[in-house]
């Protein structure tokens, strides 16, 4: 079947690859990109879009989505996340291995591979598991797993549990032409979860969760990286102590990426008191305080934190912006804090926070285009530059986005089957109008006329 | 003159008690608000001290008290407020209840207030427990007894009126805290009620148990590691629990050391204003955090302050469950 | 805006105080076994006010108390709630006549409540009670044995008893209101 060809017309064209910002139009055609910038002999059944004033780029690439797909369908599935993901620009979701059964066998990511061929074009890409049932003990068959199609290893929503495993995983991964993923959390020192160990933590009399922790397993990790000389790479990071330590092995040389999600890159801990962030020390508490929604791992950390997470998205130390979308149902949440599940639902906001980072001058756009883009394509590795680029003959993976367009953030109205946000309510600026993924398309913003109904 | 009146504010304005719903700390209290609820509390003290304890204020009013963490004195406190003042008291405790059965704390709030409860008093292990019922419970109020490590309103309430009781007008006065701050709740409060009144709260401890240097304290509070620099000329020493599972998670040496270090004894309440209070919030372990001598000294206000507990609570389920809530007044 | 007339100096005031205090000896054939109790808060002075004069008169002291009724109201949950204030016994009750005093006569309602309080406290041998200004509108049936001045009031109308104590300076006024207000 051949799909219908698509004419972008007069958008601002961000390729990231070709490090090219113009404006100009985009022909796709058969699933490809069939002419970017000037573009001749349009067929005369292509459906034409007129684009100005809107940004066209390659499609983005999440490295970290929990799917929930098998086993905790009534949080998300595979089908709801695909959905999730295209109104939020992404072609690609590379999804977490913490599913029930785990992501531990090839047979488990067949699964997952084939339910996404269903769900829709947003290609899904699972990480396996490092350790079997990701409890910690013995490794997954690993070779098994990459030729089931894995993109990498992880036992996120855990770190790997020791220093031990880790330098093995790193060997075994390092063999498959594959890395390993850590979630970096010393449970030595995290009592309570989802709260930074700050101000806010103290106020609310809630135990936090150190900053140390993290760096601990991120000086542990890269030490192991360095012995084994695989690739490692850092999700989620938070802190400032463990970019600068990020930092310094990429000195090195070593081959250690990282990547940081939307929250850490915009919100702080004072998001936990329910104000949005509008609170300061001395405020009585708020009713809405102990906001369930802002309870995250790792979580939201202190001001001097996120400048220092965001200043190394702009260095490029951090290679990626992934949303480490974590969908849970409202129960999961109706509960105190001490007892709420930690996450975000992130893929539909995903773009209208971090282009809040370009409207304050941390990065440029074409900078941020790249995090979301080739940036993560260069951890996946050279295979997936294709799938981050406008070059005529590649994959037509695009999003089509208005970075202008003002919007009232509705948990009530997305796709993902995960309404925890603490943005409910919230303005935000940019907004996805089309996504197309092997040129088929995935969103389509620009013929709906109103948001679907409640 | 009528003798034996305390002393009362004469400027109290006539909405002093405020128009609130729940009472989840005293971080939002004005001191107008405070001040209306201890000479509140002053009349409460009255009735119990009458031979027919009970008025009828809070008729057909349904209060629940939602224990979900030990705690008898707290529960009978409010229990005996509740009934004093005729309200229907029913008390649900952890152990049996459909909250141990795994039922949400949310679906157990839901439905006592779809009974038609006018007041759900909750004690969680949980800190912000009470905050959450409180945004989900539209037409029931909530009343904190104490959550987790965060606070515990009417402990501070009773702590305050027992103070000045003793010591008049509080601005001024320093009242020391030593031992276990991070992990109390009651110290927490307090330092709220202590900083309306005006008050200089020094908090002594070992720093594992202090609040950590990036906490954001009131510009009232500050800290003082030695104990004996801290009660010198002090107006109140009030002693936190020890809980000996700190020891076990690292937290603290040995109660040897803790005891020689941060222990009161005679000699440092001897280093204290003269007529200084002692407090402790209850109950103690005596030659640890307070030698054994002064637990039943005179100095020592540890029974005064559980007869003020049942008098605080009553003014607050008074100052909840009385007055129009729809503001139409002349 | 209310506006307002005085309808009592403070002079008045210190004749009716003495005519109620020449009153209750005349009735109760003396103050040997009487109590006084104002009910908080203007009643509490004017009742020390009645005291004084019968001391004058009699060279006796009447033992006065003051009486909070708050907690036994029955609009507690119609109208902003009331700051609940100390009742102080100076003796018991118990076989005494208690005469209860108050600044304003109208509704009933206090006195109801300020009987049924006092029967919480002792069983008095009787229970009298005197006011400054009776304004009408009576809605139980209860009287005032000892008035100082009767005023026919409508329901827009507001009288304000004043002492020093509490108002810096001594007077009843009659305040005029755009419509109905709560006592």
């Amino acid at each position: 079947m051949s799909e219908q060809p698509i004419l972008i017309r007069g958008a601002r064209l961000i390729d990231p690859v070709a490090g090219t910002d113009s404006t100009g139009d985009l022909l796709l055609a058969d699933g490809r990109i069939a002419a970017a910038g000037k573009v001749d002999g349009v067929p005369a059944d292509a459906r034409v879009i007129e684009a100005k004033g809107l940004v066209a780029a390659p499609g983005f690439i999440d490295l970290h989505t929990h799917l929930r797909e098998p086993g905790f369908e009534d949080k998300e599935s595979i089908a709801t996340g695909a959905a999730a993901g295209a109104r939020g620009g992404f072609t690609t979701l590379c999804s977490m291995p913490n599913t029930n059964p785990a992501t531990d066998t090839g047979a488990v990511a067949a699964f997952i591979r084939a339910q996404a061929a269903t769900a829709g074009p947003v290609r899904v890409l699972p990480f396996g598991a490092v350790t079997r049932g990701r409890a910690g003990k013995e490794l997954t068959d690993m070779e098994e797993l990459a030729r089931a199609g894995v993109v990498g290893f992880t036992d996120d929503g855990a770190p790997v549990a020791t220093p031990g495993l880790m330098r093995s995983a790193l060997a075994y991964a390092a063999q498959l032409g594959l890395f390993v993923s850590d979630h970096c959390e010393d449970y030595a020192l995290t009592r309570g979860l989802g709260i930074h160990d700050g101000w806010v933590a103290d106020r609310l009399g809630l135990a936090g969760y150190p900053s140390a922790a993290e760096a601990n397993i991120v000086a542990r990790d890269i030490a192991a990286a360095e012995e084994t000389g695989a690739h490692l790479h850092i999700a989620h990071i938070s802190t400032a102590a463990a970019v600068a330590l990020v930092r310094a092995a990429q000195e090195r040389g070593l081959r250690v990426t990282a990547e940081a999600t939307p929250h850490h890159l915009t919100l702080t801990e004072e998001w936990v008191l329910g104000t949005h962030g509008h609170s300061a020390p001395g405020d009585a508490l708020e009713p809405g305080a102990y906001d369930t929604r802002a309870k995250v791992s790792p979580p939201l950390r202190s001001h001097a934190d996120r400048a220092a997470v965001a200043q190394a998205l702009a260095d490029g130390v951090i290679a990626a912006v992934a949303t480490d979308h974590a969908p849970h149902t409202y129960g999961d949440k109706a509960v105190p804090f001490d007892e709420a599940s930690v996450g975000i639902s992130v893929l539909e906001t995903a773009l209208g926070s971090v282009l809040g980072l370009v409207s304050a001058g941390a990065l440029t756009l074409p900078a941020l285009v790249h995090r979301l883009t080739a940036g993560p394509a260069s951890v996946l590795g050279p295979a997936y530059e294709a799938y981050a680029t406008l070059a005529a003959g590649t994959p037509a993976d695009i999003v089509l986005f208005n970075p202008s367009e003002e919007w009232t953030v509705d948990p009530a109205a997305f796709a993902s089957k995960g309404r925890n946000t603490p943005l409910d309510g919230d303005a935000l600026t940019g907004r996805v109008l089309l996504t197309i993924a092997g040129g088929r398309i995935a969103h389509d913003g620009l013929t709906q006329t109103t948001p679907r109904s409640r | 003159m009528i003798t034996g009146a305390p002393a009362l504010p004469t400027d109290m304005p006539a909405d002093a008690l405020g128009h609130r719903r729940h009472i989840l700390d005293l971080d939002d209290f004005s001191r107008a608000e405070l001040a209306g609820v201890l000479t509140t509390a002053q009349a409460m003290r009255q009735v119990l001290n009458r031979d027919i304890k009970k008025v009828p204020s809070l008729r057909g009013k349904v209060v629940v008290t939602l224990f979900l963490e030990a705690s008898t004195r707290t529960r009978v406190s409010f229990e005996q407020a509740g009934k004093m003042l005729s309200a229907d008291v029913i008390n649900i405790s952890g152990s049996g209840s459909s909250a141990e059965k795994g039922e949400s704390l949310l679906n157990t709030a839901l439905t006592l207030q779809a009974m038609h409860a006018d007041l759900l008093i909750i004690r969680s292990p949980h800190s912000g427990a009470p905050y959450f019922l409180a945004r989900n419970l539209p037409h029931t109020g909530v009343v904190n007894a104490g959550d987790g490590r965060h606070a515990h309103p009417t402990q501070a309430l009773l702590d305050l009126l027992t103070m000045r009781d003793h010591l008049g007008d509080l601005a001024g006065k320093r009242i020391v805290i030593v031992g276990d701050v991070l992990h109390s709740r009651v110290a927490r409060s307090d330092i709220h009620g202590l900083g309306l009144e005006g008050a200089q709260v020094v908090l002594s401890g070992p720093p594992t148990l202090m609040p950590p240097p990036w906490a954001a304290l009131p510009t009232h509070v500050s800290i003082e590691p030695e104990l004996d620099a801290a009660v010198e000329g002090t107006d109140v020493v009030m002693a936190l629990r020890i809980q000996k599972e700190r020891m076990e998670g690292g937290m603290l040496p040995s109660m040897r050391e803790y005891s020689r270090r941060w222990g009161v004894t005679e000699a440092r309440m001897a280093r204290a204003k003269p007529g200084a209070l002692l407090m402790h919030p209850g109950p103690m372990n005596e030659g640890l955090e307070i030698a054994s001598s002064l637990a039943h000294d005179p100095r020592s206000q540890i029974e005064e302050q559980v007869t003020n507990g049942v008098a605080v609570r009553m003014a607050v389920l008074y100052q909840l469950l009385t007055g129009a809530t729809n503001g139409v007044n002349a | 805006m209310p506006n307002e007339r005085q309808l009592m100096s403070a002079d008045d005031m210190r004749r009716v105080v003495s005519r109620i205090a020449h009153q209750i000896l005349e009735r109760n054939q003396g103050a040997a076994n009487l109590v006084l109790l104002g009910l908080q808060r203007r009643g509490v002075p004017l009742a020390e006010r009645v005291a004084a004069a019968i001391r004058e008169f009699e060279g006796t002291d009447v033992p006065v108390g003051a009486l909070d009724i708050n907690l036994y109201r029955d609009d507690l949950t119609s109208r902003p709630q009331p700051l609940v204030r100390p009742t102080q016994l100076p003796v018991s009750v118990d076989g005494r006549v208690v005469v209860l005093v108050d600044d304003v006569f109208y509704t009933g309602r206090t006195a109801r409540a300020a009987l049924n309080a006092l029967m919480d406290l002792g069983r008095p041998e009787q229970v009298q009670l005197a006011v400054m200004v009776d304004r009408g509108h009576r809605e139980l049936p209860i009287r005032a044995d000892y008035v100082g001045k009767n005023v026919p009031t409508s329901l827009t109308q507001e009288i304000q008893v004043r002492v020093s104590e509490f108002d810096g300076k001594e007077e009843v006024g009659l305040v005029e209101h755009e419509r109905t207000v709560l006592a």
